[in-house]
C-alpha cells in the first residue's frame, strides 16, 4: 500500500506556499533570511517527524489551523507574555536531557528519562479543537498517546484522587521565569477520572512533527474539553495526590480561573463572555480574517457526549 | 544666519519663503498616521494571527498615547520655550480621537459583528467597557467642538469644556488597567505614571501663578 499522506500535511503546506509568495512579492523574503529568523515554514521542514503514527478515527474534520498559526501564537509565559514571544524565545527552552519525576500515591514512582516515558507507547494523530480562555480557538493535529496508558504504568493507589503536573523550572534560561508573573514552576492538575479519560492526551508532537519549544516540548498535556491553560506544557513532574492540588492561574486569580476550567459558554469570565469564540484557522488570513464571524462556543468544547458524565450532579457555575 | 527677523518689541516674525513651521505640521501628520498604516499593512500581509485582536490593541494603545502626547503640548511649549508647538495641539487631539474611534469601530463591527444587543450587554456587564465608552463619548464632544467656530462661540466656556480631557484620559487609562491580565499591568502603569507627572506639572504651575 502506498504511503498515505495525512490531511494535516496538505492544507498547511498550501498556506505556507501562499505565505512564501506573499513574502516574495513584498520583497521581504531576502530580509527575513538575512536576519536569521527561523521562518515557521523552515522550522516545519527542519523539525524531525515520527514514524508509525496511526490515525485516530474520531478526529474532527473542521478546517485546521495552519502550522504557522499554531506555532507563532502561543501562551507560554515561561518564554514571554506576548503571544509572539514563545516562538521568538524558543531556544531558551533546553529539552535535552529531559527527565520526568513521578511521585506521590503510586507504586512505581521515580525519575524517568524521556525515552523511558515514551518507549512503550504507540503514537496516534488526533485532531482536536483547542479553546483558549481568551475566547479564541484553533484546530490542531496532535501526535501523542492517551495519558491513562502512561499513568497506569506507575500503578497509582486508591489514595490517588488527583494528578498534579509541573512545568520545567529554569529561571536561568527561561526569560519569563526571571519575573514573578506567575508562581513558578507552572502547576496544573486534573481529577484522576479526568486524567484517565480516553480523550486526555499526552502529546509529543503536532502536524506530524516533534513539538516545537513554544508548544510545550518535549511533553505536554492536551485536555480538549478544558480551556487551553489546563493543558500544561513541558512537563517535568507528575504527582498523584489525595487533595485537589493548587494550580497556577487559580492561585493568581481565583475569581477568574477555577480548578476545573471546563469550556462552558454559559459561565462568563468575570471580564468577558465565553459564549462565542474566534476561530483562527487556515481560512482566516488577510483582510477576510477581519470579517469572519465568531462562532458559538460549545459546551465542553464540543466533547460533551464523551465527558459530561464526569460532572454529573456538579454545579458547574460554582465548580467553574 | 537667522531665518527670523526680530521686530522692535522683540517678537519674532516668521520670514516669508523658507519656514520650518510649514513643514512641521505635515511631517507630524504623517508620523501620527504611521501606526495606522502599519496596522493595515500587517493585516493585509497576514502578519497577525488574530488580526481583530491586534487591531484592537494597536488602535487602543495609540489612542491613549496620542492623548498623552496631546497633553504634553503645553508643558513642551513652556519648558522648551517653543511656541510653535501649540499649532499641533488640535491635530494631535484629533488623531487621538481618530485612533479611539477606529478602536471603538473595530470592537463594534469586527469583534461584536455589529450585534448591537450583544455590544450593549457587554457595555453594561463589563465595567472596563463602560468607562471606555464614556471616555469615547467625551472625546467625541471635544472633537466636534475643536473647530474655530466653536472656540469663538463658546468663548470662556470652551476652555473649561476642554479641560475635561484630563478626566477622559484618566478613564481611558482605567479602561486599559481593568482590561489587562495581572501580568500585563506594566504598560498601563507607565501611562498612569506619565499622566500623574503631567497633572503635577499643571498643578505646580497653577499654584505658582
Amino acid at each position: 500500500m502506498a504511503t498515505k499522506i495525512k490531511s494535516s500535511e496538505i492544507t498547511p503546506e498550501n498556506v505556507f506556499r501562499q505565505r512564501r509568495l506573499l513574502l516574495q512579492a513584498a520583497g521581504l523574503g531576502l530580509g527575513a533570511a538575512g536576519t536569521g529568523i527561523m521562518m515557521p515554514e523552515r522550522l516545519h521542514a527542519a523539525t524531525p517527524g515520527f514514524e508509525n503514527v496511526s490515525e485516530w478515527a474520531a478526529s474532527t474534520d473542521e478546517t485546521q489551523s495552519s502550522f504557522e498559526q499554531a506555532t507563532t501564537y502561543n501562551n507560554f509565559y515561561e518564554l514571554g507574555t506576548d503571544k509572539g514571544d514563545p516562538a521568538k524565545n524558543a531556544k531558551a527552552l533546553v529539552t535535552e536531557p529531559w527527565t520526568v519525576e513521578v511521585g506521590g500515591e503510586c507504586e512505581k514512582g521515580g525519575k524517568y528519562a524521556l525515552e523511558d516515558i515514551l518507549k512503550p507507547h504507540a503514537l496516534e494523530e488526533r485532531v482536536y479543537r483547542l479553546r483558549c480562555v481568551e475566547a479564541w480557538s484553533m484546530v490542531i493535529p496532535w501526535v501523542g498517546f492517551p495519558l491513562a496508558d502512561l499513568l497506569k504504568r506507575f500503578e497509582p493507589n486508591s489514595k490517588a484522587k488527583y494528578v498534579q503536573f509541573e512545568t520545567i523550572l529554569d529561571p536561568e534560561n527561561l526569560p519569563g521565569q526571571k519575573f514573578p508573573i506567575l508562581q513558578w514552576p507552572y502547576a496544573e492538575g486534573l481529577r484522576i477520572d479526568e486524567a484517565m479519560h480516553p480523550l486526555t492526551l499526552m502529546a509529543v508532537g503536532l502536524y506530524g512533527k516533534e513539538l516545537p519549544a513554544q508548544n510545550g516540548a518535549p511533553l505536554r498535556l492536551v485536555v480538549p474539553w478544558k480551556y487551553g491553560f489546563k493543558s500544561i506544557k513541558s512537563i517535568v513532574s507528575i504527582n498523584f495526590v489525595e487533595e485537589e492540588p493548587a494550580t497556577s492561574w487559580n492561585k493568581s486569580a481565583p475569581r477568574e480561573y477555577g480548578f476545573y476550567s471546563n469550556v462552558n459558554p454559559q459561565v462568563s469570565h468575570p471580564r468577558w463572555s465565553q459564549a462565542k469564540e474566534r476561530r483562527l484557522d487556515a481560512d482566516s488570513s488577510g483582510f477576510s480574517a477581519l470579517f469572519s464571524e465568531k462562532r458559538d462556543t460549545e459546551m465542553f468544547n464540543g466533547y460533551a457526549d464523551e465527558v459530561a458524565s464526569l460532572y454529573a450532579g456538579m454545579d458547574l457555575k460554582k465548580s467553574f | 544666519m537667522s531665518f527670523r527677523a526680530v521686530s522692535a518689541k522683540g517678537v519674532t516674525i516668521p520670514q516669508p519663503g523658507f519656514n520650518k513651521g510649514k513643514l512641521l505640521k505635515p511631517a507630524v501628520f504623517i508620523v501620527c498616521l504611521l501606526p495606522f498604516v502599519m496596522a493595515v499593512a500587517g493585516v493585509a500581509t497576514s502578519r497577525f494571527v488574530d488580526p481583530v485582536e491586534s487591531l484592537l490593541h494597536i488602535t487602543g494603545e495609540w489612542g491613549l498615547r496620542m492623548l498623552l502626547i496631546t497633553l504634553c503640548v503645553t508643558p513642551i511649549q513652556f519648558i522648551f520655550k517653543w511656541a510653535a508647538v501649540a499649532k499641533l495641539r488640535r491635530m494631535l487631539g484629533l488623531f487621538a480621537f481618530f485612533y479611539t474611534t477606529v478602536h471603538l469601530a473595530t470592537w463594534l463591527v469586527l469583534d461584536q459583528g455589529l450585534n448591537l444587543r450583544d455590544a450593549f450587554e457587554s457595555i453594561i456587564d463589563n465595567k472596563y467597557i463602560t468607562v471606555g465608552i464614556i471616555s469615547w463619548i467625551g472625546l467625541f464632544v471635544l472633537a466636534v467642538t475643536s473647530n474655530r467656530f466653536s472656540v469663538r462661540k463658546l468663548g470662556r466656556r470652551w476652555k473649561s469644556l476642554h479641560s475635561w480631557v484630563y478626566v477622559l484620559v484618566l478613564l481611558g487609562i482605567v479602561h486599559f488597567i481593568w482590561q489587562v491580565k495581572a501580568s500585563e499591568i506594566v504598560e498601563p502603569s507607565v501611562y498612569l505614571g506619565f499622566f500623574a507627572v503631567l497633572l503635577i506639572w499643571r498643578f505646580v504651575r497653577m499654584v505658582k501663578r
